[in-house]
């Protein structure tokens, strides 16, 4: 069997990159990201990215170091309403923006991923999003033709992985990170936790390994709260 | 002239909330609302990054960065907590499984056409999940403040903004009234007043046309 284990996320990611590539990367907000393939990519220069991900990081964290820095041309978003550096870009023409609603970009992924270039959906009928799409009625409703989504790389984080590629998620850090597995051509996961052949029940199974094709264990988790929220104690 | 407050305006939200029901709450007032729910009945909060059974805010030191909602503020888990990624999440959304969500806008229509998620050249933050939600949650009860800041009315005859939704919307609670139509085809009627609000403030309040 093929070895799908490296040392680290420069590594994990060597062969795989190019100026102009359109990147996946899981999680919502700062939960769930990867950190250690971003840092990467971000050490790598790579240019002209076109970027999948449902948020757009934050100022100083997540996918706000490509902003920072210039390597991303596109990012296909749901809410980037958390960096400022975005906005700013964005507003000067430095940066494309194409929002998708949250459902329907984690359905295009999803779509993408298995085999199905398009689909209909209701979401997003008579407004801006509609624009420019296909419309078709279903049971006297109308619906918008979405198509597929796919990616050159998709980037994700999972809490524990086997050798095999076999994925496990922790509470809410899962969000887009399964479907984006699917729909990489090539898949490179970052886990928390490494374990051995059978340690995970097979039953347990988020994501199963034949969508990752590359893994490593990463290092120095931030993990970073945006809203630290608590209430106190009775 | 009193008005309700926003805590008042969720607990008036809180009262549409039936035994067993299904419910994703949005940002701002409508967050309020978890804290209304009467005693008597169990409601299932879903955040659509992924959690069904959303728990209250965690005690200092319980925080957990895997478990936030969707205001990406730290929750904590309930029993019936369960936990999918998010194409299933919407699934739940957009296949009609919610049953009910309240939600902020900048403005509704009187055709029930709701406008929250931009402001051309101004804001770009996004619409995160408030489309689809719109398009597949049983009843669409908008929160929101009679006038804006500027003292504009925001139930008007049609949204200037870019919509989130059209035809969309059963419900608004405002500071100063409720306004409910039955179905997606009538006007909505102004079925109550905030205490010390008249009829004509409302009229005075608004451009949209309802019933009295």
């Amino acid at each position: 069997m093929a070895n799908k284990l490296y040392d680290d996320a420069v590594s994990a990611l060597e062969g795989l990159l190019f100026d102009g590539m359109t990147v996946m990367s899981g999680g919502f907000g700062l939960c769930g990201i990867p950190e250690n393939l971003i840092t990467a990519l971000r050490d790598s220069g790579t240019k002209g990215l076109t970027f999948i991900s449902n948020n757009a990081g934050v100022d100083d964290f997540g996918l706000g170091l490509l902003l920072k820095t210039h390597q991303v041309a596109k990012m296909i978003s749901s809410y980037v309403g958390e960096n400022k550096e975005f906005e700013r870009q964005y507003l000067s023409g430095e940066l494309q923006l194409e929002f998708n609603p949250q459902g329907t970009l984690a359905e295009r992924i999803r779509a993408g991923g298995a085999g199905i270039p398009g689909f209909y959906t209701k979401t997003g009928v008579g407004t801006l999003v509609a624009e420019g799409k296909e419309h078709k009625e279903f049971g006297g409703e109308t619906y918008i033709l979405e198509t597929g989504l796919v990616a050159d790389v998709s980037i994700v984080k999972a809490w524990k992985a086997d050798p095999y590629g076999n994925l496990v998620f922790r509470k809410t850090a899962r969000n887009f990170n399964p479907m984006m597995a699917t729909a990489g051509k090539v898949t490179v996961a970052e886990v928390e936790e490494l374990v051995g052949p059978g340690e995970i029940d097979p039953d347990h199974i988020h994501t199963p390994g034949i969508f990752v094709q590359r893994l490593f264990v990463g290092k120095n988790y931030e993990k970073r709260i945006e809203q630290r929220t608590v209430r106190q104690a009775a | 002239m009193m008005a309700w407050t926003r805590d008042e305006m969720a607990a008036r939200a809180a009262k549409e909330l039936e035994d067993g029901f299904y419910v994703n709450l949005g940002i701002g007032i409508p967050t309020l609302v978890a804290n209304h729910v009467p005693e008597s009945i169990t409601v299932t909060l879903q955040s659509e990054n992924g959690m069904l059974g959303i728990g209250p805010f965690p005690y200092a030191g319980e925080e957990d960065a895997d478990l936030i909602n969707a205001g990406k503020q730290t929750i904590s888990e309930l029993p019936q907590s369960a936990y999918f990624d998010s194409a299933q999440s919407f699934a739940m959304i957009r296949g009609g499984h919610i049953d009910l969500t309240v939600l902020g806008a900048m403005e509704v229509s009187q055709k029930g056409d709701i406008a929250n998620w931009m402001i051309p050249g101004k804001m770009i933050k996004g619409m995160g999940g408030a489309m689809d939600l719109v398009a597949g949650v049983r009843k669409v009860i908008v929160v929101m403040e009679h006038l804006s800041k500027a003292g504009d009315p925001k139930f008007v005859p049609e949204c200037t903004l870019p919509l989130t939704g059209r035809n969309v919307v059963n419900m608004i609670i405002t500071d100063m009234a409720v306004f409910e139509r039955s179905d997606r085809a009538s006007l909505f009627r102004l079925t109550e007043l905030a205490p010390g609000i008249t009829a004509e403030d409302i009229a005075n309040a608004t451009t949209a046309a309802y019933l009295q």
